[in-house]
């Protein structure tokens, strides 16, 4: 099952307002892969990857036309329920943000949203997430003191433990790097390959170097067009469009 | 150069004419302030005994006040900037808000003898008061609420949704907890309004000096004390005596609100 397809994008644009922000994505995401989608600024990537739990619902005046599956069901479904989509598939953004709360409370954000109460089902969960998330052992003896009070990097991998805490089938990234250090930068990258087992990883990294590093496929996008997608190795060496090898090579962007 | 000079000349004089009124209210009344004016009703008209019934007043009508505009206020503001979008609708009520704050209060104290005291049938009463005291500082709860629902980062909003939360969810539990010292902030200047609020009350709870047993009790509060005891003639002594402790008191409503303010943020940081 291995090469069978976590999401399948079909044709699907995306408009703030006027402004035509994603052309004509065809683009297949396979069951535990890290799949890397990199490209300059504006070129989309955040509005892709936020389509894919629909936060791009809460944009004002915004429309899409295509489809997007998650394991074969169409997202924009009406039958969809939304806060279960957005627990399939958790985000990670491009800035720490913490909860203002305690350590604990954000890990356990989403379930106590979905409704568990129990302490000790609650504790559980925080300890498995802040365990895959490599962070556990850094913060079991302060879990009630504020999240405000880690660091940078503690706190991105706080922030992605609180969506493995959703139990999620796809993370999706958005240069979760991007405020961090070399060395946070690293262990989150360790992170990343160790979650690969459990789950399908949607990346977008902070620089190609990134993207060569962690990914196993990766997609070019440029100014709201997929321009290819395919095997890192076969991107990174062999592209098959000239702009992918002017970008990789450093001619723009 | 200039302008630092004139900047520090509005701060000193702005400090200057506060320190003054103070002082003046202080050093007349603070002698008058004893246990027992405290804690004796007024005799003969407030020429004699204490001010325990008119600070009962003040303090019955604040609450009645608070309890009542709080949640409307709260309320008012969320559903102006988390649950609507920029249009006709939000901007007539923003508008209404707008004239309503700047009204007059003494308006306020009409509205509410002819509304409240008269058309619902509630005389000069407790529930009166407290209810025309709640629609005139209403605007102010909603407007500072609003400007602390504004505050918070929509980043933080994006993240409750993110984490599965519905729209009440992620107000309740992402984005109001972190207003609250803003909105706190909103309740204390409504508090403050409230106790020295004179226009409003004097319409609308009448000026009884008997302790009050029922929110149908007519009461007097300090402030409508001070200005009949000044205004007729009554007793200056009185008056000024009257006048420190409601300085006292909105001196004290602030320290504590500070304090528990401080308190909250510490636990949370």
């Amino acid at each position: 099952m291995s090469l069978s397809n976590k999401i399948s994008v079909k044709e699907y644009n995306f408009y703030y307002g006027s402004f035509h922000a994603l052309r004509e994505i065809n683009l297949d995401i396979k069951v535990n892969e890290i799949f890397a989608i990199f490209g300059p600024a504006r070129s989309g990537k955040t509005t892709f990857l936020k389509s894919l739990n629909r936060l791009t619902d809460l944009i004002f005046e915004s429309r899409h036309t295509g489809t997007i599956l998650l394991d074969g069901m169409d997202i924009f479904d009406s039958k969809i329920n939304l806060t279960d989509l957005r627990r399939r598939v958790g985000m990670v953004f491009d800035l720490p943000i913490p909860l203002p709360m305690s350590i604990l409370d954000n890990v356990t954000y989403g379930p106590r949203l979905s409704g568990i109460t129990q302490k000790k089902r609650l504790s559980e969960i925080a300890e498995k997430s802040l365990q895959s998330a490599v962070l556990w052992e850094e913060v079991k003896d302060r879990l009630h003191t504020s999240a405000l009070r880690l660091s940078g990097g503690q706190q991105q991998r706080l922030c992605i433990a609180r969506t493995l805490a959703l139990d999620p089938e796809v993370i999706v990234l958005d240069e979760p790097c991007s405020g961090l250090d070399p060395i946070s930068t690293a262990s989150i990258e360790q992170t990343l390959t160790q979650l690969k087992k459990d789950y399908t990883i949607v990346l977008v990294p902070h620089n190609i170097q990134q993207a060569s590093r962690v990914a196993d496929r990766a997609a070019f996008f440029l100014n709201g067009d997929l321009i290819e997608d395919g095997p890192v190795y076969q991107i990174f060496t062999k592209p098959r469009d000239k702009r992918t090898e002017d970008y990789i090579t450093g001619r723009f962007g | 150069m200039v302008a630092k000079i004139l900047i520090w000349m509005a701060a000193f004089f702005t400090m200057a004419v506060m320190a003054l009124i103070i002082f003046q209210v202080l050093s007349e009344g603070l002698p008058v302030l004893s246990p027992r004016f405290f804690l004796e009703t007024p005799r003969s008209m407030g020429r004699e005994g204490g001010i325990l019934s008119p600070t009962i007043g003040t303090i019955a009508l604040t609450v009645v006040a608070i309890i009542v505009a709080t949640p409307l206020g709260i309320g008012t503001a969320i559903f102006l900037w988390e649950y609507t979008r920029e249009g006709r609708i939000s901007r007539i009520i923003r508008f209404g808000i707008g004239c309503l704050a700047g009204v007059p209060s003494i308006i306020f104290g009409l509205f509410g003898f002819v509304f409240f005291v008269i058309y619902l049938n509630m005389g000069w009463s407790i529930l009166s008061g407290g209810l025309a005291l709640a629609a005139m500082i209403l605007p102010t709860v909603i407007c500072t609420t609003e400007e602390a629902l504004k505050a918070i980062p929509y980043s933080l909003r994006e993240v409750s949704y993110s984490l599965g939360g519905t729209k009440w969810q992620t107000v309740t539990r992402a984005v109001l907890p972190n207003a609250l010292p803003g909105i706190f902030t909103g309740i204390i200047l409504g508090i403050c309004r409230s106790i020295e609020e004179t226009a409003v009350v004097i319409l609308t709870a009448g000026s009884s000096l008997i302790i009050p047993t029922s929110l149908f009790s007519p009461v007097r509060t300090m402030s409508v004390h001070f200005y009949i005891l000044a205004r007729e003639g009554i007793s200056m002594e009185m008056a000024y005596g009257t006048g420190a402790a409601l300085i006292l008191l909105v001196l004290f409503v602030n320290i504590i609100a500070n304090w528990l303010l401080n308190r909250f943020i510490r636990k949370k940081a």
